[in-house]
């Protein structure tokens, strides 16, 4: 029997592809290495877009750890990428293939429950050599500290466990980086709210309705009108046997303009372009949400704190390149050069400069750059000011615009596929509806067919999820609807009138006077953070192996 | 420190460097156990009489038992060591101790098994267990037994077969430890402590301590506890390691079978023979009579529906 701590070199927290690439780089120096994953699988919490790339400029790629990973754990190669203007029924649509083979070597769908736990048995196989090894359902909940210094992590399921350094990979609601006060949960404009449908379809109907080969994927990207304003667009991916279709928006639009972001994406689904597709069948496999890390405004330019390291989401390390999205690849980058980072420390004899030789390779390695350009913050001052974006309106709705647009159709689709152009770009609603509206509008042409496919309600979505029900994670400080209202709507599993989800607005009667109050229960919770945002609560991820459990992901 | 000294990609084998850091104790335990009738709704058949119909019930690991190796299986997690899993019956029970391979990861398995032991009560069963089990050859350091069978409901196997090794002028006298609801071995002093429920219940609990070897019978309320990453991490290797085993397990030559000749036992005192328990009669459990008129209306029954509705709404009040 034995009171001490365990101990190992490196502890790795949470089995994403930013935990498995850390660990895994670890792993290959020799680091004896333990990674906790708080799902019943790797990969049953998380959840994607769906598009990985490589980078020709990184320094790490997915497969450059781990060597099979196209061929075991991706979907379809993404070769083409279109993205559709959107004003009514007109479209008119761009393509996208320069900026999306811009610097890529390759970029593939993913569905992250088959993706993550593949990568799991990989990293298992590497670190169990290393004396350590990957565990799953251990939810770690916080820092071990001593004398004010980070010394290791605690969990729900196991002792404290001490470690020389700590690799936070939590993801986008990493509870580490917020007990270690790198991170908060306070601005919705710094997030972005992602949801997702996995629709069923034959792998053969996939080839015939979108044209490729049963090698080849395609990426298509959706921006206009119809999202009621709020700002953000639309995507669809093709996998193997299944489509990634899903909607992105700004946190702090869908909360103001108290949009469903269920209705949101039911918007797309039904817009009548994507018939070609569906020809009047729509099977969902599962309905998911995640939020977003706006890397350009939190991508933390500093993300450590004595042993411990923060790796992707957990980091802020998501990058939206206008359209295009690119976080895991990220991830993957910090991970490798997190490990890269500690063992060159320790070989210095200065394991303690982990931290600092990380943030230094962020840099020198170009990923701080990308996270967060330098002229989009030498130019949103002005580009999201308002009177310029009054002015923006003013012009692109007017008729000089329609001609200006008109006459410069090839530049406009030049200039989405500009990575130059794109890293400045504000976040308005010029950017993400005015524009891509009046491009439709002007350039489009109608589409005739009719989308009479119905997608599930709301609470078959959430009945088809899986859940193992524990102890509620998550508490209301205050119910009032002034402070946590904008849940009810904001949330993607609850709705205004329903009573079947997280958040609910209730009428009560105290002294005579009405007062309106939000309730919330958990049990229906994807665990995605909006509330913890827009809503004033403490917020916790349930214990390992607690919670939805996402078959997709 | 060198890790996983030699072993190369392909073996999943755990090395034995894991226990470098610690004193190997190489613990024996031994468990038993029986198959009985599966009790689980949709598995059970009953004839018209409320008799159990043997041949179409299946016959599965005694779901206590599961529990008792979970306790072994704890055990040799965090000491290291082997777990031999003893059954006596027919044949065919050879299967339900695969089942305990590969659900509960047993590494041994035994079976006594001819026609000269059936249809024995649990003394019977305990002399013949008791005689197996010194027939190992070395002593264990644990044995571990169930709380009851599903089917025999007595209780009395585990502690008659500790009570017939005491009797044993070659075994030493152990401790007999029941109802245990958690277990630690103290390596050092050679000990194990162990919490169980005082007289079966569960408002009382009491730790006690005793001497190896010891004799324990868990209590369904046992949980097994794992609180450090390196035994969820040996845990997870033997699962994997002994499933395959299991998966790959040639019931005639993986299983050891012992008949009352291979353990130098007198037919008249096993078996039936060698059983002084009288059954007096089995009786099937009555079914309650009904006290209400159930009247059956389906969803389509509009005014039957309706008189459903009405008739629970004086519940929904309250009143």
């Amino acid at each position: 029997m034995t009171d001490e701590y365990e101990h190992y070199e490196a502890v790795v927290v949470g089995a994403g592809p930013g935990g498995a690439a850390a660990a895994a780089a670890l792993a290959k120096q020799g680091v004896e290495t333990l990674v906790l994953e708080r799902g019943t699988e790797a990969g049953s919490k998380n959840v994607s877009g769906g598009l990985i790339y490589a980078e020709k400029s990184a320094p790490y790629t997915i497969d450059s750890l781990f060597p099979d990973f196209r061929e075991e754990a991706a979907e379809r190669p993404v070769g083409e990428y279109y993205m559709h203007n959107i004003a009514g029924e007109k479209v008119k649509t761009f393509d996208l293939n320069k900026i999306h083979h811009h610097d890529t070597e390759w970029c593939d769908a993913v569905l992250r429950r088959h993706m993550d736990s593949w990568l799991a048995d990989q990293v298992h196989e590497l670190t169990r050599e290393t004396g350590g090894g990957l565990l799953t359902d251990v939810r770690v909940n916080g820092l071990l500290r001593e004398g004010g210094q980070i010394v290791g992590v605690t969990c729900d399921e196991l002792d404290p466990i001490r470690a020389d350094v700590i690799v936070a990979a939590d993801g986008v609601n990493s509870e580490l980086a917020r007990d270690a006060g790198l991170m908060d949960w306070e601005d919705p404009e710094e997030w972005f709210q992602g949801v997702k449908a996995v629709v069923e379809m034959d792998p053969e109907v996939i080839n015939d309705r979108f044209d490729v080969s049963p090698e080849e994927g395609v990426a298509h990207l959706f921006g206009g009108d119809l999202f009621q304003n709020v700002r953000g667009g639309g995507f669809l991916y093709t996998n193997e046997g299944s489509l990634s279709i899903g909607t992105v928006f700004h946190l702090d639009s869908l909360a103001d303009e108290r949009a469903e972001p269920h209705e949101l994406l039911d918007s797309l689904l039904t817009h009548p372009l994507l018939d070609q597709w569906f020809q009047g069948e729509y099977d969902e496999r599962e309905y998911a949400a995640k939020l977003v890390p706006d890397s350009k405004k939190v991508a933390h330019p500093s993300p450590h704190r004595g042993r411990l390291l923060l790796v992707g989401d957990a980091a802020g390390q998501m990058q939206a390149q206008g359209p295009i999205i690119k976080g895991m690849n990220h991830a993957v980058t910090a991970g490798g050069l997190a490990a890269e980072a500690y063992q060159e420390a320790k070989t210095r004899g200065q394991p303690e400069a982990a931290g600092a030789l990380y943030e230094q390779k962020l840099e020198d390695e170009g990923v701080m750059k990308q996270l967060r350009p330098q002229r989009y913050r030498v130019t949103r001052f002005v580009s999201e000011s308002p009177p310029v974006n009054w002015l923006g309106e003013k012009v692109l709705n007017s008729r000089v615009g329609g001609v200006g647009i008109k006459a410069f159709g090839g530049l406009l689709e030049r200039s989405f596929n500009s990575p130059f152009v794109l890293g400045m770009a504000p976040d308005t609603k010029l950017t993400y509806v005015t524009a891509p509206a009046r491009i439709g509008e002007v350039l489009g042409t109608p589409v005739t067919a009719e989308n009479d496919i119905e997608p599930p309600e709301l609470d078959d979505r959430i009945g088809d999820l899986t859940y193992n029900v524990g102890d509620p994670h998550i508490e209301v400080l205050d119910d009032s609807f002034e402070a946590s209202g904008l849940a009810v709507t904001a949330c993607p599993v609850s709705a205004k009138g329903f009573g079947g989800g997280c958040y609910r607005e209730e009428t009560v009667q105290t002294n005579g006077s009405t007062e309106r109050k939000v309730s919330l229960d958990t049990q229906p919770c994807v665990e995605c953070g909006t509330c913890a945002i827009v809503a004033d609560t403490h917020w916790e991820h349930p214990s390992g192996g607690k919670g939805v459990e996402y078959k997709q992901g | 420190m060198e890790y996983y000294g030699g072993v190369n990609d392909e073996t999943l084998r755990p090395p034995t460097v894991w226990y470098t850091d610690r004193v190997e104790i190489n613990m024996h335990m031994v468990v038993l156990t029986k198959g009985v009738p599966d009790f689980r709704e949709g598995k059970v058949s009953f004839d018209e009489d409320g008799h159990l119909e043997r041949g179409k019930t299946p016959t599965v690991m005694n779901p206590n038992d599961k529990i008792a190796l979970r306790a072994a299986l704890q055990t040799k997690v965090k000491h290291g060591g082997t777990v031999s899993l003893m059954s006596m019956g027919p044949p065919g029970y050879k299967e339900i101790l695969q089942e305990g391979m590969r659900e509960v990861y047993a590494d041994d398995l035994y079976l006594f098994s001819d026609r000269e032991m059936g249809a024995a009560d649990t003394w019977a069963t305990a002399m013949t267990v008791a005689t197996g089990i010194e027939k190992l050859g070395e002593e264990p350091d644990i044995i571990f037994a169930g709380f009851k069978t599903a089917d025999g409901e007595t209780g009395h196997t585990g502690p008659q077969t500790n009570w017939c090794l005491d009797i044993n002028e070659n075994m030493t006298d152990r401790p007999l430890i029941t109802h245990v609801i958690s277990l630690d071995i103290d390596e050092d002093e050679g000990i194990v402590r162990a919490k169980r429920l005082v007289e079966g219940d569960v408002s009382e609990i009491e730790t006690i301590e005793a001497e190896l070897p010891a004799f324990v019978v868990t209590d369904p309320e046992f949980v097994a506890n794992y609180r450090r990453a390196e035994y969820r991490l040996r845990y997870r290797d033997l699962r994997e390691e002994t499933q395959e085993r299991a998966a790959n397990l040639d019931l005639d030559e993986d299983v050891t079978v012992w008949n009352h000749e291979d353990l130098n036992l007198d037919p008249d005192f096993i078996g039936l023979d060698g059983s002084p328990t009288i059954v007096a009669g089995v009786d099937p459990i009555p079914k309650g009579p009904s006290e209400r008129e159930a009247q059956m209306i389906t969803p389509d029954d509009q005014e039957g529906m309706e008189a459903v509705l009405e008739e629970m709404q004086q519940f929904v009040a309250g009143d």
